[in-house]
């Protein structure tokens, strides 16, 4: 592995403006890992001309004193925001061909601060599922893997994967149901999904519009509020994106937590719960009463609905937005000459999509068909608000909710339990789901390694708009935690 | 609420997708399990509760209709599977 791709974005940018090294070095150096790092199969795409050529622009700026807020660091990005003339595919064959002739807001605001693209991160197809393993291009290897190959989580897992294994200096991801935390957790990263409307989804391809939020992974929670400082803002395109001002995140990193509030779910801690990440659980919030914060147990009472409500609510929203690919106008499309038309669409999309895809369109299209609409996706929505209602709530009693982010730790490609009942793969998602059916902020930030050797995250889930909560209280854990990354 | 075999196949046909004859019967299994897990919302009275529709308290914004990105005819051409004399084109149906 090369040296300088051990630095954090926040060293790499001193190292950058000190000129310790250059832009380009920089990017070479990831590029070298990518290459001896390809048996993680972290990236879908790779584009080292595109970020040679913005290495070499960042270089000049530096030289003239005119850089950017992160001029010259080298990104991967979830193959499912739109990057312009770079091919997109949500990891999915339908898309497999499809280069988007316009850029997403969030990656072009990182664009407009500087960065290097170094290619296309590798998800689960349309970001549906949690270990990385839907994708049509193959699962990702979690970079701690050992005897046997292990998933890096899902959906952003070429996101957490190549942060861990320093195929790029941080990565942008999407969390629908837990996309961003449940692999940072399982790869010993950081990431924060900020608020819903906090960063735009305009030019991401969409999975469940009221869930999805883009948000970063890093090696750190500094990193984490230096890449949300560029990628967050209000944007006219986005009609849920708010309006409403952006802080400097990294200003929070610094300060106290004396006398804030830490909200213990107990619902968290069922009968049953791993005694290692009961323990680590313990433990930080340990670390944040020494601090001079205040611990309190709180109740969350409808967490149990809260899977339920989601795989109603999630695939009902997807299996509309995915009705858009039916082989017209762009994307995969099938050989069916002289047929009925209805006949082009069932064989591009029964061809196009993926099985775990093809569930969860035909389950979604079930609960809102007629007949059936009030009896899952109205009551779906219904149990969101009791939901929402539960930590607005909680909320008036504490200032920030601290949760395992997992019940278990990274578990072998092709588990036979998780593949032979999708429920058992749903149920990884216990204690992230909560968080986007009320819209809050989350972080997942690592606090330890369980006895197979394997990292563990702390959730931190904050008010609506309150990530600067989150990062002060994550950078007081990160500082005692003292987790040691590959 | 279990489903029939009836029903996974109107709901493949309205979801624009094919489930092989051989599949039907597996398929509708698997649904019903998620159905059954599903349904464990019921033990929930939410006969007062207002359906949330969106988080954010806000309503949503209107904006002038007006064009802000056109003249990309070319650009949004060069993604379509097939396309002539300037648009996209399909295969002959016959109906």
């Amino acid at each position: 592995m090369q040296e300088i791709t051990k630095l954090t974005i926040a060293e790499a940018l001193q190292g950058l403006k000190n000129k310790n090294f250059t832009a380009v070095e920089l990017t070479e150096a990831y590029l070298k890992n990518m290459a001896q790092g390809k048996k993680y199969n972290a990236y879908i795409t790779e584009c080292a001309d595109v970020a040679l050529a913005q290495a070499k622009i960042a270089d000049q700026n530096y030289a003239v004193g005119k850089a950017r807020a992160l001029e010259g660091i080298p990104l991967g990005i979830k193959d499912l925001f739109c990057t312009k003339n770079i091919r997109t595919t949500a990891a999915s064959h339908i898309l497999d061909n499809f280069v988007p002739p316009y850029e997403s807001t969030v990656t072009q605001h990182l664009l407009d601060d500087g960065v290097v693209f170094l290619g296309k991160l590798n998800l689960d197809e349309f970001a549906m599922g949690g270990s990385n393993e839907t994708s049509y291009f193959g699962p990702v290897i979690n970079p701690w893997s050992k005897d046997k190959l292990l998933v890096p989580g899902g959906s952003s897992g070429g996101s957490a994967a190549a942060v861990a294994a320093h195929l790029c200096a941080g990565s942008t991801g999407t969390d629908t149901g837990g996309s961003i935390r449940e692999p940072a957790a399982f790869c010993g990263v950081t990431g924060i999904k900020p608020t819903y409307g906090r960063c735009s989804r305009y030019g991401i391809v969409a999975f469940a519009s009221s869930l999805d939020q883009a948000g970063p992974i890093a090696q750190d929670v500094r990193d984490c509020a230096v890449l949300l400082n560029s990628m967050a803002g209000f944007d006219e395109k986005d009609s849920t994106s708010c309006n409403l001002p952006v802080p400097d995140y990294t200003s929070f990193l610094e300060q106290d937590i004396k006398g804030l509030v830490i909200g213990l779910p107990k619902e968290y801690r069922p009968n049953g719960l791993n005694t290692e990440i009961a323990a680590y659980w313990d433990k930080a919030a340990e670390m944040l009463k020494a601090r001079g914060a205040i611990i309190k147990e709180i109740s969350l009472p409808h967490t149990k609905y809260a899977l339920a409500t989601y795989y109603v609510l999630a695939p009902a929203e997807a299996s509309s937005n995915l009705a858009r690919y039916d082989g017209i106008r762009y994307g995969y499309r099938a050989k069916a000459e002289g047929e009925h038309l209805d006949e082009l669409y069932i064989r591009t999309r029964t061809e196009g999509f993926g099985k775990e895809v093809k569930r969860r369109i035909m389950i979604g299209t079930y609960v809102l068909s007629a007949g059936y609409y009030d009896a899952y996706y109205l009551k779906a929505q219904k149990m969101r608000r009791l939901i929402r209602d539960d930590f607005m709530e909680a909320f008036k009693q504490c200032d920030i909710i601290l949760t395992p982010t997992s019940p278990i730790t990274a578990f072998p490609i092709g588990d036979e339990s998780m593949l032979q009942n999708p429920i058992n793969m749903y149920l990884n998602d216990v204690f992230t789901v909560s968080v986007n059916l009320a819209g809050l902020p989350a972080m997942s930030l690592p606090i330890g390694l369980a006895q197979n050797g394997l990292p563990l995250g702390m959730q931190l889930i904050g008010k609506p708009f309150d990530e600067g909560t989150i990062f002060k209280t994550a950078a007081a854990i990160e500082a005692d935690a003292k987790f040691e990354r590959i | 609420m279990a489903i029939d075999n009836e029903t996974v196949k109107r709901v493949a046909f309205l979801s624009r997708l094919r489930v092989e004859n051989d599949k039907v019967d597996a398929t509708k299994e698997e649904f019903n399990k998620i159905l059954t897990w599903i349904e464990e919302l019921n033990e929930v009275n939410t006969d007062n509760v207002e359906a949330l529709i969106s988080v954010n308290d806000l309503s949503l914004r209107t904006r002038p209709d007006e064009v802000t990105a056109g003249h990309c005819r070319t650009e949004i051409l060069k993604n379509a599977p097939a396309a002539e004399y300037d648009y996209f084109a399909v295969p002959k149906v016959v109906e």
